[in-house]
């Protein structure tokens, strides 16, 4: 985040403070109902966020035209973008509400549950096939227990700093929202990935690479990305998720010819 | 055998693993996916006296700052027996993949922290807490994978489910999306919940951070110890939403703290000239200025706004890096003026940063034994949410390392608790129908309610007084008035109108759940704080400026009645280290060093006739459980002591059911 863009956003709106903030707000009473617009307005104060907004919202849930509703429910928890729950579609972009900031934002501000997860009301979305995923890459090291052992293996800071680059995913989904592959199970997709690479990296985690590789090797594995790129970008931890996919398929595809010679 | 566990952040995870690779079944419940949970927010790292920087360190030096640090308030031996545990702790994650900060010969790098003079402290970037749990969370899911951990995320925790004896036998949780609610038998329950940040309105806690669960706990009668025990840490960056930590190390590098002289003053921080600012730390300590120790500062700060002087009139000083070059703020400050920059919006070197002191951790909660255990046999607490470690004061990353170490106690004392434990028979299923239907009828008629109260205003408003009464400077006069206020919102809050008619995946009705408990438990910790005439660690009433060990040296301990919290007063095990005064305007290592000396020149001088705990090597199996099914409470360990205006049940000569019995109500 430029700290230029910063400040002059912010020395606009504080040249011209708006009166009010207003929301267009994405509703869905449950996942059966069918999705529908709703506009609120609430008095602008310097420094909201969209959380702030919602917590507005919710404490009087009237729209725009002064009609009573419901209170729009989503999800959230740390509120400085390390949680990754609360994240949704705001003004066509995938990110965490909690740092999402008024007076960097065009309004009206629409806000939309993200579309690549089963939505379960309003802005909520359920995230699960996510941790799914890491289940079936087995994004873990083979600890033999959690007894005294001593120190773990010894590692240079430039691999700890490769590693902990990937440690930082929070599982949010904006790598999965904005990726043109992921979807109706198609591709197991960028986070997943990722993790493979970070467990892979690690002195221990080499011992059982194979099984994690093979995670990302079914039908919907790697090789379905497509090279949009749009993960990187996307991304809010500025995870290398294209440096991930790109060493991942070369180590697949070597386990793909050679692997069988291990058996 | 079955074991439920509430709350997975460290401390719940840690438990759950433990459990998991002994064989047992866990039912793990949390309100968010557990890899959501607060223990991400920490970022500075954890301790553990490792001492690879020949500088001596040792776990007794690590023990000796936490029991000094807290001001004598926790009890010795299980202090200890945590830092004895750190290093061991440290290396764990270390081999679960961590990536730790390292040296250049690829060791463990250490850093220094608050309240101690060695490089104590090992640190992931600036995201320890996030690596840790999810280093935690990485095991549980295979332990999940294979079938023994069972999760129930979105699942919110209501009650205990208590025996005719007493006894806990599971709890009722309700699913957040349908709201139902259900019935888990287990042989005995952690609760890992952590802290009741939510209480103060904003804090630095996440928003799970309600102590809900632990307040229902205590109105099925399991104590709740030094509640008044909140910790406020002096600069965190005021939000709409929440507050979020500013580091101290602005200061460390020449931030300043600043007012404007004349109060409301609505011009911009660039248009005050320098003559017209009020410096106020600089002028009241000119010898330490900006850098006196966090609860001076966070007094002053507080005072300073509740005199008026706040900017703009509202709870915000300036914390002020401008005069330093931008280049010397980036390569020593980058990281922490990002997150200023990402949700303020404005740049911190060239505009002064907005902070107020935020609540931030409680030292207080459940009451535990040696071994995790509550008062209530089958119910243990780890984490946050016990009141063990800490004492009336928490250092600087000594948090992470007390939520794993409480989890790694908590998990053995439940399986060997659980191996004596006589199973219910043929009329097992009755206590839990019972209780179900009781967390039904609560749910039906907080639906069913209908009247001019609004659940978020009440939230805000016992926020609101919290903080301004019960935070930073206390007066017995407005904790007074804060109960009443309390008990007034108690009575609004019968009349309340859940504020969503769409039931599904509603958060109103868990909210409403949530505030009742929430009310409760300000109780606590107001007349808790309210009954302490003294100053000792995160506690200060200006009317009685000084620790008083011979009448306050004591654990509060408060239990639910129908009537309010009932208050009697326990010792506190100072067998290993005799209290002495907290002063850190000295260096405190000469003085370590001369204790040492006296007994010995060990590293680990241990008082003759003072109570052992084991030595490296034995942490994975904590002490010797030769607890019985149903443990007993030491009543004689109870005392009471005269506490003026705070009369105790004891004194009073009454039983619980008699000082007004367990009430139904919620």
């Amino acid at each position: 985040m430029s700290a230029n863009k910063n400040g002059h956003a912010t020395e606009k709106a504080r040249r011209t403070p708006p009166e009010f903030v207003e929301l267009r707000i994405r509703r869905r009473e449950n996942p059966d109902a069918p999705a529908r617009w709703e506009e609120f307005r609430i008095p602008y104060r310097p420094n909201l966020n969209i959380i702030s907004c919602l917590m507005e919202i919710r404490k009087n849930p009237v729209t725009k035209d002064g009609t009573r509703t419901t209170p729009p429910v989503w999800e959230m928890n740390c509120l400085e973008q390390v949680c990754g729950i609360c994240t949704m579609v705001i003004n066509g972009r995938a990110r965490q509400s909690c740092s999402a900031l008024v007076d960097q934002l065009e309004q009206p501000i629409t806000l939309e549950p993200m579309s690549k997860f089963p939505n379960v009301r309003d802005l909520v979305v359920d995230r699960s096939e996510m941790f799914n995923h890491l289940k079936r890459v087995h994004a873990w090291i083979e600890l033999d227990g959690s007894y005294d052992l001593g120190p773990g293996p010894r590692m240079s800071p430039d691999e700890v700093a490769e590693r902990y680059a990937y440690s930082r995913c929070m599982t949010c989904g904006c790598c999965l929202e904005a990726c043109p592959q992921y979807g109706d199970g198609n591709y197991i997709g960028p986070q997943a990935i990722a993790q493979v690479r970070l467990m892979n990296m690690h002195p221990s985690g080499k011992m059982t690479r194979d099984e994690r590789l093979e995670g990302i090797m079914g039908k919907d594995g790697i090789t379905n990305c497509g090279n949009a790129q749009n993960c990187v970008r996307a991304c809010p931890m500025s995870i290398p998720l294209t440096k991930a996919i790109y060493e991942e398929n070369r180590e697949t595809i070597i386990h793909g010819l050679f692997g069988w010679l291990k058996r | 055998m079955k074991f439920a566990i509430v709350g997975g952040g460290l401390a719940g995870l840690a438990a759950a693993m433990k459990l998991a690779e002994a064989g047992h079944a866990v039912d793990l419940f949390s309100v968010v996916p557990v890899k959501r949970s607060h223990s991400v927010c920490a970022q500075g790292g954890i301790n553990g006296a490792v001492n690879t920087k020949g500088e001596g360190d040792s776990p007794w030096k690590h023990f000796d700052d936490t029991v000094y640090g807290g001001d004598f308030l926790a009890n010795q031996p299980p202090v200890k027996q945590m830092c004895e545990m750190a290093p061991s702790i440290i290396y764990l994650f270390d081999r679960m993949g961590v990536p730790f900060s390292r040296t250049n010969e690829g060791l463990l790098d250490f850093r220094r922290f608050g309240g101690t003079l060695h490089h104590r402290t090992a640190f992931a970037g600036a995201s320890t807490g996030q690596q840790l749990l999810y280093a935690l969370d990485e095991q549980v899911r295979r332990h999940e994978t294979a079938g023994k951990v069972r999760k129930y995320e979105h699942w919110e925790m209501m009650s205990l489910i208590l025996d005719d004896h007493g006894v806990c036998r599971g709890l009722i949780a309700m699913e957040r999306a349908t709201l139902e609610l259900k019935a888990f038998p287990a042989d005995a329950v952690i609760i890992a919940t952590g802290g009741p940040g939510l209480i103060f309105g904003k804090s630095t806690n996440s928003m799970v951070c309600t102590g809900s669960a632990v307040s229902a706990c205590y109105q099925q009668g399991a104590r709740y110890a030094n509640g008044e025990f909140i910790q406020v840490h002096p600069t965190s960056i005021p939000g709409e939403d929440k507050l979020r930590l500013m580091s101290e190390s602005a200061r460390g590098e020449g931030g300043r703290v600043w007012v404007p002289k004349q109060q409301g003053d609505k011009r911009g921080p660039s248009a005050i000239p320098e003559k017209e600012r009020w410096y106020f730390l600089e002028e009241k300590y000119p010898a330490y200025g900006n850098l006196v120790p966090r609860d001076i500062a966070t007094r002053e700060i507080f005072q300073v706004c509740l005199d008026g002087y706040g900017i703009g009139g509202e709870n915000q000083v300036y914390l002020d890096l401008t005069h330093i070059p931008a280049e010397t703020l980036d390569r020593k400050l980058g990281a922490i003026l990002e997150i200023y920059e990402m949700f303020v919006g404005d740049d911190p070197r060239h505009v002064p940063m907005r902070i107020f002191p935020g609540v931030h951790y409680s030292m207080g909660g459940l009451w535990v034994d040696f071994d995790q255990r509550t008062n209530i046999p089958g119910l243990l607490a780890a984490g946050e949410c016990d009141y063990s470690i800490h004492g009336a004061n928490r250092l600087g990353a000594n948090s992470l390392v007390s939520c794993v170490f409480g989890g790694f106690v908590a998990a053995p004392a439940a399986i060997e608790y659980a191996k004596n434990l006589q199973r219910n028979g043929a009329d097992g299923s009755r206590v839990y129908d019972q209780e179900l239907k009781r967390q039904q009828e609560i749910n039906e008629r907080l639906l069913k309610q209908s009247g001019g109260e609004n659940q978020y205003v009440i939230h805000e408003e016992m926020g609101k007084w919290m903080t301004d009464n019960v935070t930073v400077v206390r007066y017995n006069d407005r904790l007074k008035a804060t109960d009443e206020k309390l008990l007034e919102l108690l009575d609004r809050y019968q009349h309340i109108s859940i504020n969503d008619s769409n039931m599904w995946a509603t958060h109103a009705l868990p909210h409403a759940r949530q505030l009742y408990n929430m009310l409760h438990l300000a109780r606590v910790i107001t007349l808790g704080a309210l009954n302490r005439n003294e100053s000792r660690g995160a506690h200060y009433k200006p009317d009685y400026p000084q620790r008083d060990d011979e009448n306050f040296l004591k654990t509060t301990i408060a239990e639910f009645s129908g009537e309010g919290p009932v208050f009697s007063w326990e010792s506190v095990d100072i067998g290993l280290i005799p209290p002495r005064k907290r002063d850190y305007s000295k260096g405190k290592e000469q003085k370590t060093e001369a204790a040492a000396a006296g007994a010995g020149g060990s590293a680990l001088p241990p008082k003759e006739g003072a109570p052992q705990v084991p030595m490296q090597g034995d942490e994975q199996k904590p002490r010797d459980l030769t607890g019985a099914a149903v443990w007993g409470q030491d009543k004689e360990q109870v005392r009471d002591v005269d506490h003026g205006e705070a009369e105790t049940r004891a004194q009073q000569d009454k039983s619980i059911a008699d000082a007004g019995g367990k009430s139904d109500e919620l």
